[in-house]
């Protein structure tokens, strides 16, 4: 556990992709391969279940800190990561009492059991593990059994380490890592072999992901070599059609199957060794256009599909790309063929109605799809997709081929109330804030977004020595201001969230200007926000930032 | 007890019957100063008090003109009938507990204090008393300092591998203490330790009182003679000590290629360790930790505690659960600074001799315009 609580602080305090590289590198060239198989699960963020609720480990903290429950809030508001207050609160334990457990050791024997153990029983294992670690360790550590662990490296970036150690290509590494898998030892080291191995039917393949388009389209280039489809609300996944089965995974690499019963006839009429990459959506046959999100949001939360939720809410799977065919992986073909592979295949089908392919929008020059754009929120999309016809189906996150181009934000004029140092080249200047809404007018102030990014270099030194002359309090890094500032805030979604004081929540909050014209008490209410909700986009399962 | 032996008013804490203040803020006739840094030792008094051992770091702060008397630790003086002793506050150099009786009641004033003993301060001695004026910084349950022996083997082994990869090593650290209490601790073994000007007078002052620290050159000078010899310089594998007004200057470029650090108890939250565009934070700090605090106060056996610095509404109210009289009070004190506060315009419009940091300015500006 030692080693890969630092393994973790290594990658935690770098900034530097080289220096995370070698340091994963470096952890599964040397560990211990059943160690290893557990550390890629977690890097890669197939982390467990929260195995301890929230309120117990908050009360039980307390306690084996000695300190009233006030003292723990107080602790918690000035780190502000329950894992991380609760490493830091438990006392030292003593040296006698620390161990040193391999990271498979503490999982498979100490940390999954906790799962199956009654409160008594999880109390007193906590305590004996909390003992036996150190500060470091014990944050990793409760990270893990209260299912928020998270690291600053990318999958890339771990199939990257990986790849190096085995000395096969990286997306290879990336295939292997993909759908289900046990994190044994025999696993890590199939993982790291540097053979081609036998592949297991249900097996999908990576994502390729678009990057947001922040230029105008016209920096595109020639119009005739993209192609444009809307870009759906969905959640993104992959139908799998091999050996007389059909498997459906989602993007978070869920297999999900049994949850779409919708697509099962359907699929059975492709042929096997058929992949689809596409979007599921709960659909309208009346309307012909999709539900609103928040239907597939319900239809998910419910553990029995009844006949009656299949029928209100019916899901279709939009096809966006094949990726397999006749059992051939055609990734590096280029897009226009596969498309027309796919589109073939699909008219093929006895039945259309629940695998459709995503239409293509017609455009002769970029005004024409600029204005197209203009009409996605009407067909509940967030915007289009933009794909080079000769583009190759990638893995990840990739430039340059694939686009989304998103309709324009939302906005609010919120009043800047705290403020905190930035990072890299800015440190030393204020420019991580947050801002607040009016509960009502002449009311009091309700935080409702962080942002810190949109401001230019003059307007952050502006903005910094405000902070410095009109903080009202300061702890550490965090100072709260005089509320005169107002800005301009764009943001892509909001939704009710009653886990923020202020009942809302909004996704991708940004600062588009500083509102000079405006005095704070010309902000914006909470009621002008809970109006937007019903223009809102629903956040979606693509949503991976979350809020 | 009488309520008048110690009252807090605009200029700072103020002894009524001995007529003098401690560690005031605004300019006053006499002040006895637990210590030299910024927000304790302001210039504009007309008397200084303070220990012989404080008072050499005390003179490079305030100048030559400033008139300092001292009295050695444990040793008594009066004034107006009020008994006023100096006790080891064990935070810096020199750095003392006030302590002052009148009529059978006792107050202390601590300043600033840790209770961990290290090389380069006298040991935090408890003092028994009525009314304990404590400092309060880090005053939250998460600040439990790691023992400064496991941080100085970070420290180390941190240099140690800069030192493999060809990269110089900066410290951030406070010019007045911390910058000695680190140099104390470094491995001098491991290549040559250079200091920033804002550090070096304060080295000089602290050897002056018999405190060892390992060979360091001034950057200052070495830049100086290899400019007249033309020799280059070559900083790999080195360590430079410097205060955190340093960070980002092209005073600190020259080191490049570098990995820079600070030391602070901050740097116990990983929120906050990350926020520095540092490679790395080590939490060291010459404030009293958590458990330090309290046992530092129960060991006055003090009924009533004032509280200053940072978390002090906190403690006031963890004290008074524990039955103690105890509050929070309002200072300008300001505590650990982080890493940017050093260069910071201060909130409240007093001229610049007057502002908490200004002495960490004025020396880096010098030694940067020097470069
Ligand atoms: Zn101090
Ligand atoms: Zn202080």
């Amino acid at each position: 556990m030692k080693r890969f609580a630092d393994l973790y602080s290594a990658i935690d305090e770098s900034t530097r992709t080289t220096v995370k590289v070698a340091a994963m590198a470096e952890y599964f060239r040397t560990a211990d391969p059943a160690d290893a198989a557990w550390a890629v699960s977690f890097l890669i963020g197939r982390k467990p279940r929260q195995l301890v609720p929230t309120k117990l480990l908050r009360a039980w903290a307390a306690e084996a800190a000695s300190i009233p429950e006030w003292l723990f809030e107080e602790s918690y508001h000035a780190v502000g990561d329950l894992a991380e207050t609760i490493a830091l609160l438990l006392p030292y334990g003593e040296s006698a009492q620390r161990v040193d457990r391999p990271l498979a050791d503490w999982v498979e024997n100490h940390l999954l059991p906790l799962g199956n153990m009654d409160e008594t029983d999880k109390r007193e294992s906590l305590y004996r593990s909390w003992a036996a670690m150190d500060p470091a360790e014990r944050f990793v550590w409760n990270k893990l059994i209260t299912g928020a662990f998270r690291v600053g490296v990318s999958q890339n970036l771990v199939t990257r380490a990986l790849a190096e150690v085995a000395g096969v290509d990286q997306a290879r590494i990336a295939h292997r890592l993909m759908g289900e898998w046990k994190p044994t030892a025999e696993f890590f080291r199939s993982l790291v072999s540097s053979e081609t191995l036998a592949s297991d039917p249900k097996q999908l393949y990576p994502f390729y992901l678009a990057y947001p388009l922040e230029t105008a389209p016209e920096q595109l280039g020639d119009p005739a070599e993209w192609l444009a489809e809307w870009k759906w609300d969905g959640i993104r996944a992959q139908l799998i059609r091999r050996r007389g089965e059909t498997h459906i995974w989602t993007r978070g690499e869920e297999l999900v199957s049994e949850r779409y019963p919708d697509l099962h006839e359907t699929a059975a009429a492709l042929p096997d060794g058929t992949v689809i990459d596409g979007e599921l959506l709960p659909w309208s046959f009346e309307d012909n256009a999709p539900l609103p999100f928040a239907q597939l949001q319900k239809r998910i939360g419910r553990k029995n599909l009844g006949k009656k939720i299949l029928a209100e809410v019916p899901v279709v799977l939009v096809a966006y790309d094949l990726l397999e065919n006749a059992g051939e992986d055609i990734r590096e073909r280029p897009f226009s063929q596969r498309r027309t592979l796919l589109t073939d295949l699909l008219e093929r089908l006895p039945w259309q109605d629940r695998l459709r392919i995503s239409p293509e929008v017609p455009f002769s020059t970029w005004g024409e799809l600029t204005h197209a754009r203009s009409g996605s929120r009407e067909k509940r999309c967030e915007g289009l997709m933009l794909k080079h016809r000769h583009s190759q189906y990638r893995v990840g996150r990739k430039r340059g081929d694939w686009w989304k181009w998103k309709v324009d934000p939302l906005t609010m004029d919120c009043v800047l109330t705290m403020a905190q140092r930035g990072s890299g080249r800015r440190a030393s200047l204020y420019t991580d804030y947050t801002f607040a809404v009016w509960d009502r007018p002449g009311g009091s102030l309700l935080t409702v977004a962080k942002a810190y990014s949109g401001l230019t270099d003059a307007e952050i030194s502006r903005i910094d020595a405000f902070v410095k002359r009109n903080t009202t309090d300061r702890f550490g890094p965090v100072r709260a201001v005089k509320p005169e500032i107002v800005m301009e805030l764009a943001f892509e979604a909001i939704q009710i969230s009653p886990r923020h004081k202020s009942g809302i929540a909004v996704r991708f909050p940004r600062i588009v200007r500083i509102r000079d014209d405006k005095r704070p008490e010309d902000a914006d209410t909470l009621d002008r926000l809970k109006g937007l909700l019903a223009v809102s986009p629903a956040l979606s399962a693509n949503d991976e930032t979350g809020i | 007890m009488s309520t008048d032996l110690l009252i807090r008013d605009e200029r700072g804490f103020y002894c009524p019957p001995g007529d003098f203040y401690v560690d005031p803020w605004r300019p006053v006739e006499r002040a006895i100063i637990t210590h030299a840094h910024s927000d304790h030792a302001r210039w504009g008094h007309r008397q200084y008090l303070t220990t012989p051992e404080g008072a050499g770091v005390l003179r490079v702060r305030m100048g030559p003109a400033a008139q300092i008397d001292t009295v050695a630790y444990g040793r008594s003086i009066e004034r107006n009938g009020v008994r006023i002793s100096l006790h080891p506050a064990g935070h810096v150099l020199g750095s003392a507990q006030v302590r002052i009786q009148h009529r059978g009641q006792v107050a202390v004033v601590s300043g600033d204090y840790k209770t961990e003993a290290d090389a380069t301060s006298t040991p935090f001695e408890p003092v028994r008393c009525h009314l304990f004026v404590s400092e309060s910084t880090f005053a939250l349950p998460i600040y439990r300092w790691k023992p400064q022996s496991a941080i100085f083997d970070d420290i180390n082994r941190w240099w140690s591998a800069n030192a493999a990869r060809g990269l110089a090593s900066v410290l951030l650290a406070y010019s007045l203490g911390k910058s000695q209490r680190i140099l104390a601790g470094l491995d001098s073994s491991i290549g040559p330790i250079y200091v920033h000007g804002a550090v070096e007078p304060l080295n000089a002052a602290y050897r002056r009182s018999g405190i060892r620290l390992p060979r360091t050159e001034y950057v200052g000078e070495t830049v100086k003679s290899a400019k007249s010899t033309g020799s280059r310089l070559a900083w790999a594998g080195s360590m430079i000590v410097a205060p955190p007004s340093a960070m980002g200057t092209p005073w600190m470029r020259r080191f490049q290629p570098l990995s820079a650090a600070f030391v602070s108890g901050w740097m116990t939250i990983r929120g906050t360790r990350r926020r520095q565009s540092l490679d790395k934070g080590f939490a060291l700090s010459d404030h009293a930790d958590w458990p330090g605090l309290l046992s530092a106060i129960a060991a006055t056996g003090a009924e009533r505690v004032w509280l200053t610095h940072g978390y002090s509404a906190v403690l006031a109210r963890h004290l008074t659960h524990m039955g103690l009289d105890a509050r929070s009070i309002d200072t300008q004190f300001r505590g650990e600074a982080d890493v940017a506060d050093a260069d910071e315009p201060t909130a409240t419009g007093q001229p610049e001799a007057e502002v908490a940091g200004a002495a960490e300015v004025e020396e880096s500006g010098e030694d940067v315009a020097a470069s």
